[in-house]
């Protein structure tokens, strides 16, 4: 069942992006992302971890991506040119590309029995549900750190709104 | 039951493709997209170490990164407004003004 689930919702997340980097036009791309981000709210549900996917859902595909769009929309974003970016960007980066999968997966995979396997369901300390801990944890002994975070989110809203201002 | 390597192969492939896509695309927002993709692939393989070690420690990172990738999507695209207005192109090939 589990299986499943994942290789479903995997192979969905991979064809999402690539489907991004094929598109030509830039709407298409965030529609994509779209695609991979929700596939990846019900593997991250499938991990025990249900706030997160609550959140994956809410933030990224309704929060980041709208304002994604909205851009797009507002600048009348066109198809992209192909033309011929920095040549090291060919040279150098493609290929570290692919060497950082082969090397990530194949530790990973040698390193599978270690691993384990998931199950479905509560794991964690039972009979405390997902969200409550990672409240408890959150108001508890990382309360500073949460507290920092808004005054981020705050510096990011006043940037914002002093660069996308008419007169810079 | 699924060997939580095969979770862990999953974000390295989209991490992969993340960053093809930020070297090949020429659209500026485009680019931006792909971070957001480079991102994600990371907070999947958080999620999966978390259920891994049994611990909510890697669940609430995730939270803070979903945190700072909203607050870093609100802020580069109000610079790649501010650029548009500058340059009225989003080609990033046409903005080399540090070029040479």
């Amino acid at each position: 069942m589990q299986i499943a689930l994942f290789i479903i919702f995997g192979l969905l997340a991979v064809a999402g992006a690539l489907n991004l980097l094929f598109q030509r036009h830039p709407i298409n791309s965030a529609l994509s992302l779209i695609v991979v981000m929700m596939s990846l709210a019900v593997l991250y549900w499938s991990l025990g971890a249900e706030f997160l996917a609550a959140a994956q859902v809410i933030v990224y595909s309704g929060a980041i991506m709208v304002l994604f769009v909205f851009v797009i929309m507002l600048l009348n974003a066109g198809e992209e040119e192909r033309t011929h970016g920095s040549r090291i960007a060919y040279i150098a980066g493609i290929p570290g590309a692919a060497a950082i999968f082969c090397l990530l997966s194949f530790v990973f995979l040698s390193e599978k029995k270690q691993l384990g396997m998931t199950q479905l369901g509560g794991y964690l300390t039972s009979a405390v549900s997902n969200i409550s801990e990672i409240s408890h944890t959150l108001f508890t002994s990382l309360l500073l750190p949460f507290e920092v975070t808004s005054i981020l989110i705050l510096v990011a809203i006043l940037g914002a709104v002093v660069l996308a201002r008419k007169e810079l | 039951m699924v060997p939580i390597a095969y979770y862990l192969v999953l974000a390295a492939i989209l991490f992969s493709i993340g960053a093809g896509a930020f070297l090949i695309k020429r659209n500026v927002i485009t680019i931006f997209m792909s971070i957001e993709l480079m991102l994600n692939a990371v907070n999947l393989t958080f999620v999966a170490f978390a259920h891994m070690w049994h611990q909510i420690s890697g669940q609430i990172f995730v939270f803070f990164v979903m945190v700072v990738a909203a607050a870093e999507a609100a802020v580069g695209l109000a610079i790649i407004i501010a650029l548009f207005r500058v340059r009225q192109t989003l080609n990033v090939d046409q903005v080399n003004l540090l070029k040479n």
